[in-house]
């Protein structure tokens, strides 16, 4: 599309929904073009972001300090036990590392801790720099499971070898190395793959399968531990919540464990229902099934009332979205769509094209479909199409605020469960209370 | 929280827990956001600019603008010399920037790109400019990265024409734009002419105008950093963060520094404006003068609830130096000070300071952790905490009274407007302290020592 504030080799990533012309010719699932002020990061905070809540576990960041500090403590995700995974733990090369290598350095780090500690399970993330040196991290990950009877596991996540879902990959990877070897008892319950338990949100999900009668046997990675790991090739079924960063593994575990898998959503009242229903028919459990149903109408109805009262509010305005994956944005727009506001804007980080496909099919005319956006691309499309507010992550927060546009976090750093049906209340509130805000009406007030 | 942290203390030479410092680079993009029409630029993969703009972002609560080289498996086989060539063409093109200023990462350093030569081999449009600076990861910290990118800005573009301006270069380390321009405001006062370098107020701290400006209205311009080289003097604040743009402006345009500590507390900040008053022979205004007065008074009045007080210090060097010593002012016992970044020269700065306030017991460290603060104050406890956002987890576990000073804050609001440095930070501090100690008092007083006047 034209133009001017787009850089030329990003407007096969943009589109534009018209009448008549499909939009599968967007360009997805690609490198960021160089000198772009991109919203990405790299491999290894993607193979972070999903190993970090496993709350036990040792994380060594093995590379200079700063992958380690700007990782700790990054997903503001609970634990109902361990705090462990709540600290920041790192090799910290220094320059003699950088040139005599960092085998003996990750070696004696390890070793520090098992010392110590005595922990089962430690993750090492090989960043940049472990690539580039070649410290062999495998080897040293090995002797160290030996010698000290515990999980040593290597992360390869070199931030230059692709992008964030590149980091996905290898910390599914990472989990199937660890959950392979393990082969407990069949028996009745799912695994909940790709859901952090950000804001307790894993905690809701449980609750719901445990009111249709469902038992959850390991959860992928919100407050999970290594014993409950271990646990997941008993389930019967993988859930998968965030498909960007989990599909990878539900595969892997169809294939090597037999576990059958299916993509939910518990965003919004829709999504959170069919979900519930699918899980108990994907179980052939009737009972479940009936449970799902009753307990799906229950919430919905409590519901009505809530909505009705801020639906005049919200009822016409317009939203904006960017997000991580595809799936997250493809829920929003049915939430947003539910609460009488329409997408005019709607992007990921790292949406596959069959996820662009769905967005298309979803939104209205003329609504701005973007890959890997830049912070300009944003500002142009949500001015161009008036947006009221933004649902995005840490970086565009500031960005709408400066533009004057409310906003909500949708990322790491949501502060209340946004989920389920307790979520659709968190949300609605948080959208409204941000887009009706007095403080909007002093911008442009002249003194 | 931190339950696992082991009292005894253990010999650790690998493994770093919770760091009191993070990596070269966010230093390098903090200092070039303080150059008017500036875009930061990161050559290595997509990360670490993601990550150092997410860091500012989350302390400043404002946007942080920068570009990435984004390196495939291709860059680091066969060098990143292309990405940054299409990088500069497509930020003059697109983001269109006065200047990018180029910081490498761990991953450039080592493959070994030549960023010199590679820059020569650019396109630079007319008016335009593009400066580097080498930030390795693996040496010191983000304070050496910052005060890399102050020499680069100056290296690069500082000419001498032998014609004073009769200015004075302020390198006021890295510190917030509130402390910025509180020094701007006593230089003003004390008549001094000066440019600043960086000065990130009115960038980090713009106001809410409605619009979103790539480049808004703060920063050092290019002109004014060209002109450093007709400066009769430097005054570098911070050795840890200054004292190489000091000397690189006097190596490069025979312009003097005078390295100052940074002006926290009643004696640096006599000492930050007695330099100035050497310069312009200015007489010190009355304002200034009954701010002191009023700082003085302050802690008068609180002297009974801050004496003998034991208290922690973490964070960045030059800061931490500056808060040791107005706390000790203050008749506290900094009990531990702590840096991450590495430098004998801070533990000899900070045992001077013990020994001029006949302070025994007292402990200091560089290139430590927050762990190891933790263990000892596990083994000793102290009566307040004064760090950043990552000490919360410490203040948590040993009950201890918490106020943040310094970098990273990411989890209140406000703090990067408001000075530490000068009489006016001074008081701030006193209250901040005080306030902790208080409050602490009122939730501790038994039903019957509860008091309504104190």
């Amino acid at each position: 599309m034209e133009n001017a504030n787009v850089l030329e080799d990003r407007k096969e990533f943009i589109y534009e929904k018209r009448d008549g012309c499909g939009g599968n010719g967007m360009k997805c699932d690609a490198n960021s073009v160089s000198g772009s002020v991109s919203q990405r990061a790299c491999v290894y905070c993607g193979a972070r972001v999903v190993l970090n809540p496993i709350t036990d576990a040792f994380h060594i960041v093995h590379g200079p300090i700063g992958c380690a500090s700007y990782t700790w403590d990054i997903r503001g995700s609970l634990s109902s036990g361990e705090e462990l995974y709540r600290n920041s733990f790192s090799t910290d090369l220094r320059e003699p590392d950088i040139i005599f290598g960092g085998e003996k350095r990750l070696t004696l780090a390890i070793e520090e801790i098992a010392e110590k500690h005595h922990p089962k399970l430690i993750f090492v993330y090989a960043t940049c720099i472990v690539g580039v040196i070649g410290d062999d991290v495998n080897a040293v990950c090995k002797t160290m499971s030996e010698k000290y009877d515990m999980r040593v596991i290597p992360v390869k996540s070199p931030g230059f070898s692709g992008n964030k879902s590149v980091g996905y990959k290898m910390a599914c990877n990472a989990i199937m190395e660890l959950i392979a070897c393990h082969n407990p008892k069949k028996r009745k319950g799912v695994n909940i793959l790709g859901d952090f338990n950000l804001a307790g949100e894993m905690w809701i999900i449980k609750d719901y399968l445990n009111k249709i009668g469902i038992p959850v046997v390991s959860t992928f990675t919100g407050d999970s531990s290594y014993e409950t790991l271990i646990e997941a090739p008993a389930a019967q079924l993988n859930i998968v919540q965030c498909a960007g960063s989990s599909t990878y593994l539900a595969n892997r575990m169809e294939e090597e464990m037999n576990i059958p898998y299916i993509k939910v959503s518990f965003f919004g009242i829709e999504d959170t229902t069919s979900s519930l229903i699918r899980i108990a028919e994907a179980l052939g459990d009737r009972e479940a099934r009936q449970k799902a149903i009753d307990f799906t109408q229950a919430e919905t109805e409590k519901l009505q009332s809530f909505l009705k009262q801020y639906r005049r509010n919200l009822e016409g305005k317009k939203a904006a979205i960017y997000v991580g994956g595809g799936f997250k944005a493809i829920s929003l727009i049915r939430q947003f769509e539910s609460m009488g506001m329409e997408t005019v804007v709607v992007g990921t980080q790292t949406g596959k094209k069959d996820d662009y496909e769905v967005i298309e099919s979803l939104v209205g005319e003329n609504t701005v479909i973007l890959d890997d956006a830049t912070p300009a691309e944003l500002e142009k499309f949500m001015k161009e199409k008036g947006a009221d507010i933004l649902v995005g992550g840490v970086k565009e927060r500031p960005l709408a605020y400066k533009l004057g546009i409310a906003f909500c976090d949708h990322n790491h750093e949501r502060k209340h469960p946004l989920c389920g049906f307790d979520g659709v209340i968190n949300f609605t509130k948080e959208i409204n209370s941000s887009m009706n805000n007095p403080v909007w009406t002093y911008i442009q007030a002249e003194l | 929280m931190l339950d696992y942290t082991k009292k005894e203390p253990y010999e650790r030479t690998a493994l770093r827990v919770n760091p009191a410092k993070t990596c070269q680079p966010v230093g390098a993009m903090y200092a070039a956001l303080g150059v008017h029409e500036c875009l930061p630029h990161s050559h290595g993969s997509q990360g670490c600019c993601a990550f150092h703009r997410m860091f500012l972002t989350r302390h400043f609560k404002d946007p942080a603008m920068a570009a990435s080289s984004s390196f495939t498996e291709g860059a680091s086989v066969f060098g990143g010399g292309s990405n940054l060539r299409t990088a500069a063409k497509n930020i003059f093109e697109i983001y269109n920037p006065k200047i990018i200023a180029v910081h490498t990462t761990c991953l450039s350093e080592t493959i070994g790109d030549d960023l010199n030569e590679i820059i020569k081999s650019i396109d630079i449009p007319e008016g335009k400019f593009i400066v580097h600076t080498n930030t390795p990861s693996y040496k010191g910290s983000h304070i050496t990265g910052f005060s890399n990118m102050v020499g680069s800005f100056i290296s690069y573009l500082s000419v001498k024409t032998g014609k004073s301006n009769g200015k004075t270069a302020l390198i006021p380390g890295f510190v917030n734009p509130g402390d910025m321009r509180e020094m701007k405001k006593i230089a003003r006062q004390m008549k001094v002419p000066f440019t600043m370098l960086p000065d990130t107020s009115g960038v980090m701290d713009s106001p809410m105008t409605g619009k979103f400006e790539m480049y808004p209205k703060g920063g050092t311009t290019v002109e004014e950093v060209i002109e450093l080289g007709d400066c009769d003097q430097t005054l570098a604040i911070g050795k840890f963060s200054s004292e190489w743009g000091g000397q690189t402006l006097q190596k490069k345009c025979d312009v003097p520094y005078k390295l100052l500590s940074m002006p926290i507390g009643i004696t640096q900040t006599d000492n930050f404006v007695m330099a100035l008053q050497s310069i312009s022979k200015a007489e010190v205004p009355y304002e200034l003068e009954e701010e002191r007065g009023q700082l003085v008074d302050i802690l008068i009045d609180i002297h009974p609830y801050t004496y003998n007080k034991k208290v922690a210090i973490y964070g960045d060097p030059d800061t931490v130096i500056g808060l040791t010593e107005f706390v000790l002012e203050m008749g506290m016992i900094p009990k531990y000070v702590l840096t991450g970044t590495p430098g004998e020269a801070f533990e000899n700065e900070v045992k001077g300071l013990f020994e001029k306030y006949g302070m025994k017991d007292c402990q200091v460290k560089a290139y430590g952790d927050l762990y190891e603060l933790h263990q000892w104050i596990k083994n000793e406890g102290v009566d307040l905490l004064i760090g950043g956002t990552h000490g919360k987890h410490i203040a948590r576990a040993e009950d201890i009274p918490f106020i943040r000073a310094g970098f990273p804050i990411i989890d209140r609001y406000v703090h990067s407007y408001m000075p530490l440095v000068g009489y006016k930070g001074g008081m701030r501090l006193a209250e901040l302290i005080t306030n902790a100690l208080m409050d602490r008092q009122d939730r501790d007083s038994l039903e019957e020592d509860f008091e309504m006047v104190m």
